[in-house]
């Protein structure tokens, strides 16, 4: 073993990480609905565990109640987080059971019943905004990042003091443009992925690992 | 929602009308108005967590005959300073606007300008 890798493993390093950072937190997948927030919950479940979290559908509201797996280990050089991870359902404002029917050619009855669900999972991924050190907060890079969705959020967590990373996903489609979400939000990290592909994710991890691990005082709500 | 003959209320709500109410009274006064299909105009908008507490109470008032939902897009809050934030300044929400999900959609929002419409055959000439 090193003299790196010992002093890694030492009883002084942990106690230097204990004053100065963190290397457990609950981490929350966020975003509004059909974003690809699932989709990065198996990418980084798969890299890391081999497990999945949850199944993936081009109909909206796919997830509709809250998933976590804990104790998932990131490592990236020298560094590590690990990690309890929280697959959220999309936050929206509206939820209209007849676009299930009239888009995705569901009946009556299952429609209305996805909806209802999906109500239900839009205050609980709120609710969980109390009980979490971080957020990736999943943006679809082809669309307008305008939505009130994501800039309620966006503030939300800048009002708790929580550190957000945002992942611009979908990058793998033609019309992708990262660079506009960069421009709406220049405040916070934009990494562009593809959480289908894997394109990218790397990067996400480091800077995880990297702004995840920072000590900070949340505010609470 | 109350779709009147005399077409849809669009009403412009000053800051002194909301500013002496709790964010409870806030959300429930504009969670009624909304349902009553009236689209509201705040020239003194939400904060982020007050505009969270709308999400979720509009998610529990959701009936999916007569309800669906909001539709709402405000600019971001106002930015303050160091020095004014050492004195206890907190960023200022700004106007914004907020109706019905079945009357009015965002068409596109930036920091310069948000462009709403309403939707054809609920009362747009």
């Amino acid at each position: 073993m090193g003299l790196l890798e010992r002093f890694r493993e030492s009883r002084f390093s942990k106690i230097i990480h204990k004053m100065f950072g963190k290397n457990h937190a609950k981490i929350g997948i966020y975003g509004p609905p059909n974003v690809g927030k699932t989709t990065l919950a198996n990418r980084i479940l798969r890299d890391w565990t081999g497990d999945i979290m949850g199944s993936v559908s081009e109909v909206p509201h796919e997830t509709r109640r809250a998933k976590w797996k804990n104790n998932i280990r990131i490592d990236n050089g020298g560094s590590s987080l690990t990690m309890d991870l929280v697959d959220t359902p999309g936050i929206a404002t509206k939820i209209d059971f007849k676009e299930f029917m009239n888009m995705y050619g569901m009946t009556k009855d299952d429609s209305r019943v996805r909806a209802k669900e999906a109500t239900e999972g839009v205050i609980e991924a709120i609710r969980w905004l109390d009980d979490i050190d971080g957020v990736v907060l999943v943006m679809d890079a082809t669309q307008d990042p305008f939505t009130q969705v994501n800039v309620t959020i966006i503030g939300n967590l800048e009002a708790r003091n929580l550190p957000i990373l945002i992942a611009a996903n979908k990058i793998d489609a033609e019309n992708a443009s990262p660079a506009t979400l960069k421009s709406a939000f220049p405040q916070h990290p934009v990494i562009p992925i593809s959480a289908l592909t894997g394109y990218n994710t790397e990067n996400l991890y480091t800077m995880m690992v990297k702004e995840f691990g920072k000590k900070r005082h949340k505010q609470r709500r | 929602m109350t779709k009147k003959d005399s077409g849809i209320a669009f009403n412009l709500i000053s800051r002194q009308k909301l500013e002496h109410l709790s964010s409870l009274e806030k959300l429930q006064y504009i969670l009624n108005e909304v349902k009553e299909g009236r689209i509201l105009v705040l020239e003194h908008g939400l904060t982020p967590t007050e505009q969270t507490q709308l999400i979720e109470h509009t998610m529990k008032e959701i009936n999916h005959d007569t309800f669906i939902g909001i539709e709402i897009g405000g600019y971001e809050n106002e930015k303050v300073g160091f020095f004014q934030r050492v004195f206890g300044v907190v960023k200022k929400p700004r106007m914004t606007v907020i109706g019905p999900a079945h009357l009015l959609r965002m068409v596109h929002k930036d920091n310069d300008m948000i462009e709403t419409t309403i939707i054809p055959g609920k009362g747009a000439s």
